[in-house]
């Protein structure tokens, strides 16, 4: 247990702590926030999030975000660098607890279950609550073991049977079965860029998340590899709930229900996709997504 | 038309690419006015001189068209436009075809301002004509207003009036049959006269629905096939 803090633990190397510094102060602009604009609670939340402020020391990153993330949508954050929105999904499945100095307060629950609370396992948070990285990260290992690696972890296949059951299902689902079944023992590194970020889904997925959190999964990748794990995510939905953070303003329109808009650190707008794009309320989502700033 | 409300594009090349639209839109409709007007006078003061220069500049407005459309669909295929600028480029296009409408019908009124210059007049129609195409006139006018000003009370309010264009085309309809029951020798140049009516009607109708795209734009609701009394309530 003490050994692998998280199945994600690899990966922590070739995230950037970085971004954390470079969110600015609100005092830096004459920007003057009045509330979220649009609707934050959704039908049938998943994970609900109130009045949550980050702090990375000194300097508060995230301030007072409530917003909830409904079963079996796709929710896209967007907004210029530095305005929190991969703060905010970090918190979701506490990838924050790896920043020594990050502070988060407020209150996020999952299936209504604060997950800030301490009896709250956060290796098995980070199962029900998955992850997919801007950079495709797998695992020194062969394909096969990047997948079989967290299912052998939590325990959940019995027997080996039950395990290639699970390896091949998630390949599958993560559309990457049919390029990779003829090399389950290829290093992971090996594959392509967009196959190594789908091996990633397949590894997220085999664990049987509720929650898929991805922080710009396509920004490493090229049109086809995007289009392909677009599709991907659209499959995804009906079985799980998904959160992105995406650059791309055309990725957000394509692939989400709903969009929110994150702005210094405040959550400024959040609504349909489609009114979003189309006929946003606040004016700083207009500038934004019109191309005005950012 | 004016910019909207918000500032600059980061890409001044994008900014110009819009500006060079809307500045296009301006310029057709300007076209379209002036087509009209020139139709209206040939038909009113049989100017069949006239009637044929209007009949044959309808192309101008044509080749507006085809550059405006053309420019929309580079911008949409390049830019990718959002929000208020994704509505400016959809109302444009949609303007534009309606402007062409009116330019074709404002042709249509040149053509007949020939054949009618050609035969004797009855000053009685004339000034039902007239008096119609007052209205169709001053409805271009403030639909164009409202586009280059963006401005949705003054769309509303030449969107309304078009019932008062319709109201007059069947009073004019109605002096028509008429005059065609009284004689019926009159019938050729009655009919010719109600093409001439039906076709201010129809400019009316485009008016209606550019002023329609306006409050679209400006305020992304869609008034369209919805009873004034909503529309009202979209404001």
């Amino acid at each position: 247990m003490q050994k692998s803090v998280s199945i994600e633990q690899p990966v922590m190397d070739n995230m950037q702590p970085a971004k954390s510094i470079m969110v600015q102060s609100s005092k830096d602009t004459d920007f003057e926030f009045t509330g979220t604009v649009g609707n934050i609670a959704a039908a049938n939340p998943r994970m609900v999030t109130r009045n949550v402020d980050v702090f990375y020391g000194e300097k508060q990153a995230i301030f007072d975000v409530s917003l909830d993330i409904g079963t079996n949508e796709v929710i896209a954050m967007i907004g210029p660098s530095g305005c929190g929105k991969s703060t905010f999904i970090r918190c979701l499945n506490r990838m924050n607890d790896t920043i020594e100095s990050c502070k988060v307060s407020g209150e996020i629950r999952l299936d209504d279950k604060s997950i800030y609370r301490k009896k709250q396992d956060v290796v098995q948070l980070r199962a029900r609550v998955g992850m997919v990285f801007q950079k495709p990260n797998p695992f020194p290992k062969s394909v096969y073991d990047n997948v079989a690696y967290g299912v052998r972890i939590h325990g959940l296949a019995s027997n080996k049977m039950e395990l290639e059951e699970i390896v091949v299902s998630s390949l599958r689902r993560a559309g990457l079965w049919d390029e990779v079944k003829d090399r389950l023992d290829a290093p992971g590194t090996s594959l392509s860029g967009g196959q190594q970020q789908r091996l990633c889904i397949a590894r997220t997925i085999a664990v049987n998340p509720e929650v898929i959190l991805m922080d710009e999964p396509c920004s490493a990748l090229d049109p086809i590899a995007t289009a392909r794990i677009e599709e991907l995510i659209d499959e995804l939905r009906e079985n799980y709930t998904i959160a992105i953070v995406t650059h791309s303003m055309q990725q957000a329109a394509r692939v989400s229900q709903r969009t929110a808009y994150f702005h210094l650190g405040y959550l400024v707008e959040v609504g349909e996709t489609s009114q979003v794009f189309t006929n946003p309320a606040h004016k700083l989502t207009e500038d934004y997504i019109t191309g005005r700033f950012g | 038309m004016a910019t909207s409300k918000l500032g600059e594009h980061t890409s001044q090349q994008y900014e110009q690419e819009l500006t060079n639209i809307r500045s296009k839109v301006i310029r057709m409709g300007g076209l379209v006015e002036s087509q009209v007007e020139a139709g209206l006078k040939a038909l009113v003061s049989s100017d069949g001189a006239l009637g044929e220069e209007v009949a044959t500049s309808d192309y101008k407005i044509n080749t507006l068209e085809v550059e405006i459309d053309d420019a929309c669909t580079r911008i949409i295929a390049l830019r990718q436009p959002a929000a208020s600028d994704l509505r400016v480029v959809v109302t444009v296009i949609k303007t534009i075809t309606d402007l062409e409408r009116i330019g074709d019908e404002a042709e249509k009124l040149g053509r007949l301002a020939v054949e009618l210059a050609a035969v004797d007049r009855e000053p009685g129609y004339f000034t039902q004509l007239k008096h119609l195409g007052e209205h169709v006139r001053a409805a271009l006018r403030g639909a164009l207003d409202a586009l280059t000003r963006l401005d949705v009370d003054l769309a509303m309010k030449v969107a309304l009036e078009d019932k008062m264009v319709d109201q007059e085309f069947d009073a004019l309809m109605r002096q028509l049959i008429t005059y065609m029951m009284e004689d019926p020798r009159s019938i050729p140049r009655s009919l010719q006269v109600m093409w001439c009516a039906r076709a201010l009607e129809r400019i009316g109708d485009h008016c209606k629905n550019i002023c329609e795209y306006v409050v679209y734009m400006v305020k992304g609701k869609d008034i369209r096939h919805t009873s004034m009394k909503n529309s009202e309530a979209a404001k």
